[in-house]
């Protein structure tokens, strides 16, 4: 009963697609921006659309579904979170608050200055400003940002946040954390000299810690004030806003922070009175009153529903008021080297010509919904990212390429296979059946096999045994930056030493990567550094481990009532910070 | 009486842990069948850069590295007598009867199933006063208008009820009166009963209307039947030939013995409809018990599905066990034998 139910559901949504496509062409296609500047297609992506420096209006958000995880900083992994928890939580670094390639760029928050690394970048100051204070006035104090990372080690307690502060500082060893270990000295990973001084220090080096210092785990919490997993439901402010309604499941509300004082904080401009979240709202009706102009956005900003993105990629004036952006994200298909014939390079490198590339365009949407065709692993938004392509086929395969490397791979006549993927995406599926048809070309037949998203990093695609028994060889997946950066991108999806059951690295094992990876690692000169990243890339698609499918694009609408709109690239959606409301 | 009530009682709890130990097997036993360790089913409840020592952590809090037995003792223990959950900073005591906390967003089951059983119980309570009314006075009707114009009408009308599904029906009420028309709140919209009734009743109209077609049509055909064989039967003749009025006959005698089928099959359906209506919540955005459940299978979040599982379970048996009970109170013939 339970699995028709869950199949009813997507029926349910397929339907409402096509239902709502049909009959929702009345409303709001009339629409024109009452702000500043005409509106058109992209506007918000290089640029501020609709800039005012007014205040007040409360700014609606809605979303579909609950919160995904968690709106504690020491607890979360979204993007559209990390976005949001902006306006009430201030980090030792943040991503600028700007539209384009701006928005990658690190800026101190709560630090005066970026940090300062010494020891050969094991060892990373960090000044707190003066003047920064919790909603209730108490000041801020390095201490509360040592506690709010030493909180976020004990995953017993707080299990969904990022996981790299427990990985690199040079904790004590067997330490579980503040809430089973109060007392332990923790000096060695994180010490504080003084009320203003944060010295974070590293097993390893590391020349990017600063992306690290910008994770939501770094912003404050009083100690005094912590309820461990419940301290979602009053996280204490450190930014312009704080927490007025926090009803899980249907509402959240910000309100303006009385004791955030706008001198200590150049990068935000509190425009709004107020935040407003609708959450668990149906996908469809979420677009419907975006396009109405009833509420501000979609706060997920993952890109509006089939239904919706009809009405808005085939009528002009709400075209014009939509952006498409590339995010940091990219749809892939690994090809499992453990199981034959993919042992065989060769193998693998008649699927990388022998794919019809458009094909996989087409399987997420075009090039609008989906993305662009891809030929590396990072994205174009990530910095070191390189143009390349090791497998020219054009963007329909090259048939003859792939033959030949069948040859060379001693199955001239092609061979049988299997290709897995989520049975709850339907993109996915129709990649895998994309995959089916090109490869159909050079002799190659794939067995399509579904299976359950919930399982497949961890028991399924993600599990060795599971792959070699059931003989899939390839898994179609995809995987998004966790900040804008070669490490970020790059370190969870490549590095052997990653692979376990329920990683991102299902299939690239290559010691000489995970050598480049650490020699990167330590980089101190960015350029270079960035261009390590790229070298990275490319020594993993020579070994023709993983398809490279589509960079990610998203189709968003922009709001109809608001200012300061523009897409950050650091989260590729809107800038939930910087937005006002028309006054 | 008291003694039927105790049997059936008991024979609840008894289903009620049966329905619990099938669905705690299904989501510990089966994959773990399949090959899944303690670890690999924790990485679903962990952050995607999540460390193996990390994972193991969670796999111990979660209780996934005890065996099957002690996992299911953990959680009927808190049914009775509630358990205790650490938060880190305090040991927070979840009183009987516990439901357990979700393994992702760590919120208390039970407070959420109460929130969300308000607006499943609105809607379905609502749909039902709908369905019963409308279903058994076009069923009369037809039956005692048989081969007539009403009749055949009805009845194509009822057929083209029940063949038509409720996500289609839902979507199309939904794009004319609240897109297009602007006569009712578009999805999504609910407003408690306790906040303001009459806004309660608006904003429930649609789903109410949409999903009693559905339930209208089968009621219908099925009070028809029920009634063509009733009117039939001596007593009908008998009642006639005292001198009854045709209303009484029909409503006290005729009515009141095809009621009983239909009694069956509305304790079956408003029971299952308190379970969750997962259909119909869905096309409306309503946050009842059926997207509830839908969105705990999604996220395999076991605390939740049990939860609601239960929770359906349950009342499929209440809406039963209120239909037996009324049967005497329908049917004379019951209480006689």
């Amino acid at each position: 009963m339970r699995t028709k139910r869950t199949k009813a559901f997507v029926v349910i949504a397929a339907v409402a697609a096509m239902g709502l496509s049909a009959c929702g062409g009345g409303g709001g296609s009339s629409n024109s921006n009452n702000g500043s500047g005409g509106d058109q297609f992209n506007a918000a992506l290089e640029s501020v659309h609709n800039a005012s420096d007014k205040k007040g209006g409360i700014l609606k958000l809605g979303q579909a579904g609950d919160w995904a995880d968690s709106v504690d900083p020491g607890n979360t992994y979204y993007g559209y979170s990390w976005d949001f928890l902006r306006t009430y939580a201030r980090t030792l670094v943040m991503f600028r608050s700007a539209p384009g390639k701006k928005g990658n760029e690190l800026v101190p928050d709560l630090a005066t200055d970026l940090g300062k690394s010494s020891d050969g970048g094991k060892t990373w100051t960090y000044t707190l400003r003066d003047g920064v204070k919790f909603e209730d006035g108490t000041p801020i104090t390095s201490k509360d940002v040592k506690y709010a990372v030493e909180r976020s080690f004990d995953k017993g307690v707080l299990a969904l946040g990022p996981a790299y502060f427990d990985a690199m500082l040079n904790w004590p060893a067997g330490y579980k954390g503040p809430y089973k270990q109060p007392d332990a000295n923790t000096d060695s990973a994180i010490s504080t000299p003084d009320d203003k001084t944060i010295v974070f220090h590293l097993k390893q080096p590391f020349a990017g810690f600063d992306y690290v210092a910008q994770l939501p785990q770094t912003a404050p919490v009083p100690q005094d004030k912590d309820t461990g997993a419940k301290y979602k439901e009053h996280v204490v402010s450190s930014g312009p806003y704080m927490w007025k309604t926090y009803s899980p499941g249907k509402k959240y509300e910000l309100e303006r922070n009385p004791n955030w004082d706008p001198k200590t904080d150049p990068n935000r401009k509190a425009l709004p009175d107020g935040y407003e979240i609708t959450l668990n709202m149906n996908p469809d009706d979420v677009d419907n009153q975006v396009i109405a102009g009833d509420i501000d956005a979609d706060i997920q900003g993952t890109g509006v529903q089939p239904a919706a993105l009809s009405r808005v990629l085939s009528d002009p004036s709400l075209k014009s008021r939509a952006d498409n952006p590339t995010l940091s994200r990219l749809w892939y298909t690994n090809m499992i080297p453990t199981v034959k014939p993919f042992d065989n390079i060769d193998c693998r490198k008649a699927v990388e010509y022998g794919m019809d590339r458009s094909s996989y365009q087409n399987a997420y949407g075009g090039p609008f919904a989906g993305g662009d065709l891809a030929t590396t692993l990072l994205p174009p938004t990530i910095p070191g990212h390189q143009k390349f392509d090791l497998f020219p086929a054009g963007e329909k395969g090259d048939v003859d390429a792939a033959k030949k490397a069948l040859a060379a791979c001693g199955q001239p006549n092609g061979f049988d296979a299997t290709i897995a993927y989520r049975a709850e995406r339907p993109k996915e599926k129709a990649t895998a059946e994309a995959f089916q048809q090109a490869l159909k070309r050079i002799g190659i037949n794939l067995q399509t096999k579904p299976l359950p998203e919930a399982t497949y990093s961890s028991d399924t695609c993600g599990d060795p045994n599971y792959r070699t028994q059931r003989k899939i060889g390839m898994c179609v997946y995809g995987w998004g930056a966790d900040w804008n950066d070669g490490f970020g991108f790059l370190s969870q999806l490549v590095d052997s030493r990653t692979m376990r059951p329920g990683a991102a690295n299902m299939n690239v094992d290559i010691p000489e990567v995970d050598q480049m990876l650490d020699k990167a690692m330590v980089e101190q000169d960015t350029a270079t550094r960035n261009s390590d990243w790229g070298a990275i890339d490319k020594r993993v698609m020579e070994d023709a481990l993983i398809y490279p499918g589509v960079y990610a694009k998203a189709v968003l609408v922009r709001p109809k009532n608001a200012t300061n709109v523009f897409v950050n690239d650091a989260f590729g959606m809107y800038d939930y910070l910087a937005m006002g409301v028309q006054q | 009486m008291v003694a039927y009530l105790i049997r059936r009682l008991l024979a609840t709890i008894g289903l009620l842990f049966v329905v619990s130990v099938i669905t705690f097997s299904i989501f510990f036993l089966v994959p773990k069948w399949a090959g899944a360790t303690p670890d690999s089913m924790a990485t679903r409840y962990v952050g995607r850069t999540a460390t193996a020592d990390v994972v193991h952590q969670t796999a111990v809090r979660l209780g996934f590295t005890d065996p099957f037995y002690v996992q299911y003792a953990d959680w009927a223990k808190g049914l009775v007598a509630g358990r205790d959950f650490d938060m880190g900073t305090s040991i927070e005591h979840c009183p009987a009867p516990c439901l357990g906390y979700s393994f992702i967003t760590a919120q208390p089951v039970l407070p959420d199933l109460l929130d969300r059983f308000t607006v499943t119980f609105s809607l379905a309570i609502g749909a039902a006063v709908i369905w019963v009314t409308a279903g058994i006075s076009i069923g009369v009707l037809s039956a005692l208008k048989r081969g007539s114009l009403v009749d055949r009408f009805s009845m194509v009308i009822a057929l083209a009820g029940v063949s038509m599904p409720i996500f289609w029906t839902g979507l199309i009420a939904l794009s004319f009166f609240s897109y297009r028309w602007g006569i009712t709140a578009v999805g999504g919209a609910y407003t408690p009963f306790t906040q303001n009734p009459a806004l309660w009743a608006w904003d429930l109209m649609l789903p109410w209307v949409t999903l009693a077609l559905l339930f209208s049509a089968q009621y219908a055909r099925l009070t028809r039947a029920g009634m063509l064989e009733t009117m039939n039967e001596d007593y009908i003749r008998t009642a006639r030939a005292k001198g009854l009025r045709e209303r009484t006959v029909v409503t006290k005698h005729g009515l009141r013995g095809a009621l009983t089928p239909l009694l069956t099959i509305f304790g079956l359906d408003f029971g299952l409809l308190i379970g969750g209506a997962v259909l119909t919540e869905s096309a409306f955005g309503l946050n009842g018990l059926g997207k509830y459940a839908v969105d705990g299978i999604r996220a395999n979040d076991l605390p939740k599905i049990l939860g609601v599982t239960l929770f359906a379970a349950l009342f499929v048996v209440i809406a039963n066990l209120i239909v037996d009970l009324l049967y005497a109170v329908v049917d004379p013939r019951v209480r006689t034998k």
